[in-house]
């Protein structure tokens, strides 16, 4: 398993959208999650996107008022989770188009199952995206 | 009704929690609509199961407990419309995990989806199962997956596959099961199928050998081959990632052709010319193509031996180096630390560019430059190494002197080729980043000063110097402290130069610029050839004492080094008489106790102080680093456990009373291990050995003396090559009963009684002027214990005091004290025990038979147990209390094995 968690957060620090891949109580949760938001949101653009966390490795990326936050293994390839990260939000911006905070925030079951189409378990399943748009824009179409 | 359609009820939820401006609204709000949705469960209302759920997700995000939710997502699982099922399995993911026992009940659920005719929630129910299946689910559901791995459609084939992955993670001996289909997915050429299919195998490979040897046997040749195909792929608009064809496939099959090459020639032969290809053709000018060359020299590194390709990564290794972007920089350096292992050469070359990487603004780059920087270093460039790492020291900001110190510490003591050296730099350290050093560490410094007998007047002198300029650094402090007091006269005497020390003049106290961390050696501005006086060593200890700033231990230090120096520095007695008795009204009880407990030293046992305060004998490193390596985490809590019993500590091992008196109550302070003395408390422990006790004064041990025991700090086994006579009497005895005889020696030695052994307590008790009488009266009693709580439920607490009578260890005399913890009146109270047959037990009478509510009062009663098995067992006792609440009948039982072990 490759990727442990999944985070975004806002330039505020509040969580957007979280999902973890192996099981934190609420209270072990909120306390990561506020830790690495201290330590992430602290540094400069020029810093790298790499922060050791823990036993993680935290890999993020901001866009515009968003950070997206990625926890992984240490053995983890870094830079293709960078890579990773920009494929999700080209993926949501494709979907929402220009994807924004309140995107995620109002639409957040459908946030949760494009990454799901993505992500399962740790590990990427699939990296195109019109493959994993298919079943959300279908959903959408029956509803 | 579908979640989306709706929305507005979610919407207006999340614009409530938006608009809130503190935490406390926001709680409000939440706690508003979690009232709504229990509710709603209760009334079991299907038309907003849904957005119920919806919303509890997003408070479930927010950090608000929503363990009530979890049987609504069964219950939308169980539905048969897709809109319904989606939600309740993504609830079921974000609410529940695997531990909890709700989850088995949607095993059946998942069987009956994962064979559904539509594939969207065949698809939904294997991406649950993926994410949170336990063993037993694993188990029960295996068939299902296995066969979905051959399912027409792709999407639901990759689902599978990385389903599977889970379940060999949670049931290995299923392993075997999943080879076959695993390795007919590596044939696939859908992109999403591949992927998950490399992962599968990759994962097999990890939990089964016998997989590792079938995929290398018939698989290296095909994935050599599909990456082969992939990197000379034409455009590839949907997977295409900056002119280079789905790195991610890319680098999962990197990653798997590691595994398979790693420890075998032949598949790694295979591989080499596609591995040449891929480093020598990916351009890097982009993240993608940056991502695939780190991956590709990791899977080099990794292989059997190819000298042309190792070249090839190590290069590539160098660019990234350079680059100018940091994240390329962090896995260049992440990747070195690899390759050490293989080729440390080649990674030395690059050594004055990683310690570049240790001056970078970047946080994470420095970290892990430093962490390269410590693999890097070897007998032959510690010297060379450490002095940029003390240098750039200086210029470090605060957080990362931290970690900077404890490495540099750690080279310094790992690779010094000479005593003195090792000594020069953890006095710069020290100088430098003082604060940040940790105990062990400056401990180990003291040993190390200890044993070095030829470099005791350089140590104290140069520390002398380093404290004029650095007397911020609380360690630094600490060391400096303890030399004087220990080697004082070689300060003032000049005793022992060797030929590069420069003199030590008034001047260098002076003038600021002649700064140690600079050079020790460096030439002094000394106009003014004045050696340091005695009275400027007492400047120091008095200086150290009173800065506000200086912490307990290091006042404590300070106050025993005066202690030694009254001896050694007759002129300056009656000035260090005067600052210890400053410390008398100190508000923190240990520096009050020391100060008149060493001010009685001073005043009324002139004949014994010269012996007392010999110089320590030479710490011994063995133990040191022994104890070091074992009990210091653990120790911490056995020293506030015992230092409770500091003014008549007496019937525990011999290390413990030296150590309490020592014990600084802060947590950092060393504390006793089961070994023996603990090392603060050689440290810091008053050892007798060397008194010239007339051999053959041994005497019955007293209870009395113990006192004096705690008072003196007497060190626990002093070290072999004492020659004194006392050492004779100690060597015959047990370990711990040696402070004793430690102690009867010194009883000898104060001859104010004539007859030592009857009034051998009595002379001590002077000691004790000063605080007051109740040490007296406990230590007839005999040895004392700290009373435990032997029995405690909500509403009653039973406490035990134990004590010993002297001169009879098999009798243990225990008051038994109650404590109503309720509001009500206990009436009729009764206390009744039983022992095992190796015990006899009497009980006297209660002192009430009725308890007052809520702790207002309390019933004692005594009790006395001989032990017939002393020393082999100890106590146990079972006990029942009987009493009445309003004439209805309590009864309440229980075990006591918490007593003391030698009972």
């Amino acid at each position: 398993m490759g990727i442990r968690f999944i985070l975004m957060v806002n330039k505020q620090g509040q969580t957007r959208l979280a999902q973890y891949y192996e099981w934190l109580t609420l209270e072990e949760g909120r306390a990561l999650e506020g830790e690495i938001v201290r330590k992430c949101l602290a540094r400069n653009e020029q810093q790298c996107s790499f922060v050791e966390h823990r036993n993680y490795k935290i890999v993020y990326r901001r866009y515009a008022s968003l950070f997206f936050l990625v926890g992984v293994d240490n053995d983890e390839n870094e830079l293709a989770i960078l890579e990773f990260i920009h494929l999700l939000v080209e993926t949501m911006d494709r979907h929402f188009g220009n994807v924004c905070e309140l995107d995620i925030m109002f639409h957040l079951e459908k946030a949760h199952f494009m990454l799901e189409e993505m992500v399962m378990n740790g590990c990427i399943v699939e990296t195109s995206k019109a493959n994993i748009l298919t079943p959300v824009q279908l959903l959408e179409k029956t509803s | 009704m579908n979640p989306f359609s709706s929305g507005t009820r979610l919407r207006d939820m999340i614009r409530a929690i938006r608009s809130c401006k503190t935490a406390a609204e926001e709680r409000a709000v939440v706690r508003k609509e979690c009232a709504a949705i229990r509710a709603a469960i209760s009334e079991n209302d299907q038309d907003y199961r849904h957005r119920n759920l919806a919303k509890l997700m997003f408070i479930h995000m927010l950090g608000y407990p929503t363990h009530f939710g979890q049987m609504e997502c069964l219950k939308l699982i169980a539905s048969s419309g897709f809109p319904e099922k989606r939600i309740g399995y993504l609830g079921l993911m974000l609410l529940l995990d695997e531990r909890q026992e709700v989850l088995m009940l949607v095993t059946n659920s998942l069987k009956q989806d994962l064979n559904h005719s539509n594939q969207y929630i065949i698809g939904l129910a294997l991406c649950a199962l993926g994410n949170i299946c336990s063993a037993e689910m694993a188990r029960d559901l295996a068939p299902e997956v296995e066969r979905l791995l051959q399912f027409r459609d792709p999407n639901i084939r990759k689902k599978a596959a990385l389903c599977s992955i889970r379940i060999i993670k949670k049931v290995p001996d299923l392993a075997e099961n999943f080879i076959n289909p695993a390795a007919s997915l590596l044939r696939e050429k859908h992109h999403g199928v591949l992927i998950t299919g490399i992962q599968l195998c990759t994962d097999l490979c990890k939990v089964s050998s016998e997989a590792l040897e079938y995929f290398r046997e018939k698989c290296t040749e095909g994935l050599v081959k599909t990456l082969k195909d992939m990197a000379n792929s034409p455009y590839a608009p949907e997977y295409d990632i900056a002119g280079i064809t789905d790195p991610f496939l890319h680098i999962r099959l990197l990653k798997l052709l590691r595994i398979l090459g790693q420890g075998d020639a032949d598949a790694s032969d295979c591989m080499n010319d596609i591995l040449a290809q891929v480093a020598t053709k990916i351009e890097s000018n982009k993240n993608a193509g940056n991502a695939i060359l780190y991956e590709c020299v990791g899977t080099i590194m990794s292989i059997e031996d190819n000298g042309g390709l190792r070249v090839l990564a190590i290069n590539i290794l160098g660019r990234f180096l350079s680059n100018r972007d940091n994240n390329i920089r962090y896995v260049a350096l992440n990747m070195l630390m690899k390759a050490i292992t293989v080729d440390a050469q080649a990674v030395q070359r690059h050594r004055a560019t990683i310690l570049e990487c240790v001056k970078d603004s970047d946080a994470s780059i420095r970290k892990k430059a430093l962490d390269l920087v410590y693999l890097l270093v070897n007998e032959s460039n510690v010297k060379p190494l450490t002095k940029e790492l003390i240098e750039y020291l200086e210029a470090s900001d605060q957080e990362f002197k931290g970690v900077l110190t404890a490495k540099i510490c750690s080279l310094v003591e790992k690779f010094s080729p000479e005593k003195i050296w090792y000594i020069d730099q953890m006095l710069k350290v020290l100088s430098e980043a003082g604060n940040f050093v940790k105990d062990e560490v400056w401990h180990a410094l003291i040993v190390v000063i200890s044993n070095a007998s030829d470099l005791h007047g350089y140590s104290v002198r140069a520390l002398y110097r380093a404290f004029q300029t650095s007397a911020e650094q609380e360690t630094l402090v600490r060391v400096a402290v303890w030399c004087i007091g220990e080697y004082g006269d070689m300060l003032v005497n000049n005793v022992g130069m060797l030929d590069i020390e420069e003199p030590i003049t008034v001047s260098a106290s002076l003038s600021i610029e002649s700064s140690v961390a600079g050079s020790l050696l460096g030439s002094l501005s000394a106009s003014l050839k004045i050696f340091v006086t005695e009275s400027d060593a007492v400047d120091a200890l008095e200086v150290s004492i009173k800065r506000h700033n200086s912490d307990l231990t290091t006042k404590a230090m300070a106050l025993i080094a005066l202690l030694k120096l009254s001896s050694r520095f007759p002129s300056c007695s009656e000035r260090i008489k005067d600052i210890i008795l400053q410390n008398k009204r100190s508000f923190v009880l240990e520096l009050q106790q020391r100060s008149i407990e060493f001010n009685c030293i001073l005043q009324k046992h002139q004949n014994i102080r010269s012996a007392l305060v010999e110089r320590m004998p030479v710490l011994d490193e063995a133990t040191f680093s022994g104890r070091r390596a074992g009990s210091l985490p653990t120790s911490v809590s056995t020293s506030t456990g015992t230092a409770r019993n500091l003014p008549n500590g007496i019937a525990k091992p011999a290390a413990a009373p030296v150590a309490d008196l020592l014990d600084l109550s802060s947590d950092d302070a060393p504390a006793p291990s089961s070994s023996g003395g603990d090392f603060l408390q050689d440290l810091l422990g008053v050892d007798l050995s060397p008194a010239s006790a007339p051999p053959g004064t041994s005497q019955p041990p007293k209870a009395g003396t113990d006192v004096l025991l705690d008072l003196l700090s007497i060190g626990t086994s002093p070290p072999a090559q004492s020659s004194s006579s006392a050492s004779n009497i100690l060597s015959s005895i047990q370990d711990d009963k040696a402070s004793l005889a430690n102690l009867n020696g010194l009883a000898s030695l104060t001859s104010l009684s004539p007859n030592a052994t009857s009034a051998s307590p009595a002379p001590m008790m002077d000691l004790l002027d000063g605080f007051g009488p109740s040490p007296q009266r406990k230590e007839e009693n005999g040895p004392a214990y700290p009373s435990l709580v032997a029995y405690e439920s909500s509403t009653l607490r039973m406490t035990f005091n134990i004590s010993k009578q002297p001169g009879n260890p098999q009798t243990t005399l225990i008051q038994a004290i109650f404590t109503n913890l309720s509001p009500n009146v206990y009436n009729d109270f009764l206390f009744q025990a039983a022992v095992p047959k190796f015990l006899q037990l009497h009980l006297d009478p209660a002192s009430s038979n009725t308890l007052p509510a809520s702790g207002n009062g309390s019933i004692t009663q005594s009790m006395k147990v001989t032990n017939s098995q002393h020393g082999k067992k100890s106590l146990v006792m079972r006990i029942r209390i009987a009493y009445k609440i309003n004439n209805k009948d309590v009864l309440e039982e229980g075990q006591v094995s918490n007593f003391p072990r030698d009972l």
